[in-house]
């Protein structure tokens, strides 16, 4: 049996789900092939931190275009998506870390993002838990936080209603040249399949540029008023931009429900899922050491994930050169929850041959035929 | 009960309570008749396996959130939160 669609999704992580959401929303033939849970893989196993970041402008660009859409989507969202806009506190512990609080201050004010910078007791009176002293923080208000399964259950939710068909459980064995073949025998031929499915993509198209970096997250139980922002040290970025070593950051996460997720760690070269005790140890003395109380709190879970990584830090959207009629929407590393609704918008605009609200050559995949072509 | 040499006194969300030796803090917060947590939906909860097992007789004792109460002796003075 072969069916003829517009667009076919491999993958209902929350990329999948934006992107076929917003297919159908533009009235394409839309079908999404999912083979575990919707919501699943690393969208399960993510902080669900919305946050505009100044790694690069690409960067920027992307995460703050879909912070402005998350944000659009809000009120709409139902309760158990658990958004909050509890903003981001970027922590500095030395005056070198500080002069890093107002250059990205001025990055973001550049880009019309409002900040505020705490100093030494505003930032004790924002957050009465840190480490006493620390040197100040950046305050960006507009970041926000989300239970990332249920943010794409209503992804879902909403495509199926407008018309979109979900195949699950199905794995898709192949996608080459608009037909996707399914573990059932089904063949879906469309005009376009997306490939959504995070590290997964590397088993249909196996010379992507995408590497597993496997994250570990721990959750406590309900500790209401604990923390009250998004905490992250500044030394963040040194620990998510090093390419070869295992590396740990101070990155929590207050709940509604008050329960604290703790993060993180980037590990390489990992490729089970099993819990790493010394990585775990690690990452629990990090938060310790600027939450020093967090050690006195029950944890309740700890598991892993694996993000989805390229080798510039921005993700593939777009055709892939070898095959035009495979669309990527994959590599988003840490952020796919935050620039998923970017990534969607992105990717049906380019999809329609309509033109993008910005422009959507960094996230190319053809970069890197170009960077294989002149090796 | 009035406490003797063989009870122990102490509050279960300011409600006076007296025990045996050796009774445990979930059986004080039957006795004041509290549910000992509330889920995340504001559901009451109590006491289940009573082995420290499934987690919901978690209550806070003397200002430490999240104790398992089957698993904890009742002490003179004891201050018992739960909800």
């Amino acid at each position: 049996m072969s069916d003829l669609w517009d667009v076919v999704v491999a993958g209902a992580g929350i990329v999948g789900a934006a992107c076929a959401l917003e297919c159908v929303s533009r009235g394409l033939k839309t079908a999404i092939v999912e083979r575990g849970g919707i919501g699943g893989g690393a969208t399960a196993a993510g902080m669900g931190h919305i946050v505009v970041m100044d790694d690069s402008p690409a960067q920027m660009a992307l995460t703050l275009y879909s912070q402005t859409l998350w944000r659009e989507l809000s009120s709409r969202l139902p309760a158990n998506v658990e958004y909050e806009q509890c903003g981001t506190l970027w922590v500095a512990s030395d005056e070198e870390e500080m002069r890093e609080v107002h250059r990205k201050s001025d990055v973001y004010a550049s880009a019309g993002v409002r900040t505020e910078i705490l100093d030494i007791h505003s930032l004790a009176e924002a957050e009465p838990n840190l480490r006493q002293p620390l040197t100040g923080a950046l305050l960006v208000p507009s970041d926000a936080v989300l239970y990332p399964p249920c943010a794409a259950g209503f992804l879902i939710a909403e495509a199926l209603q407008l018309g979109a068909r979900l195949y699950t459980p199905r794995k898709m064995l192949s996608a080459v040249d608009g037909r996707a073949l399914l573990d059932d025998g089904t063949e879906l031929r469309a005009a376009h399949i997306v490939i959504a499915s995070g590290v997964d993509a590397t088993q249909l198209i196996p010379e992507l540029p995408i590497r597993k970096r496997k994250g570990h997250l721990a959750i406590t139980d309900r500790y209401l008023g604990f923390v009250r922002h998004q905490l992250v040290e500044l030394g963040y970025l040194k620990s998510a931009h090093s390419s070869t070593a295992d590396s740990v950051a101070f990155n929590v996460q207050p709940r509604r429900t008050g329960q604290i997720l703790i993060g993180s760690s980037r590990q390489y070269n990992a490729e089970g899922s099993e819990v790493n005790h010394k990585i775990l140890a690690a990452m629990i003395e990090r938060a310790q050491s600027y939450l020093p109380e967090i050690g006195g709190l029950s944890t309740i879970r700890v598991w892993t994930g694996f993000r989805a990584a390229t080798p510039d830090k921005l993700p593939l959207i777009g055709s892939w050169p070898e095959d035009q009629s495979l669309i990527l929407a994959t590599g988003h590393e840490g952020l796919g929850i935050t620039t998923s609704l970017g990534t969607a918008r992105l990717l049906a605009d380019y999809v329609c041959g309509a033109k993008t609200e910005i422009p959507i050559e960094p996230y190319l995949p053809g970069r890197f035929a170009r960077m294989a072509a002149h090796a | 009960m009035r406490e003797t040499a063989q009870t122990i006194a102490l509050t279960v969300n300011d409600i006076p309570v007296t025990v045996a030796p050796g009774a445990t803090v979930a059986a004080a917060i039957l006795i004041a008749g509290e549910p000992t947590r509330r889920s995340a939906t504001g559901e009451p909860r109590g006491p289940l396996c009573g082995m420290g097992i499934c987690f919901e007789c978690r209550a806070t004792i003397d200002g430490i959130a999240h104790q398992r109460s089957c698993q904890i002796l009742c002490t003179t003075g004891m201050k018992v939160r739960t909800g």
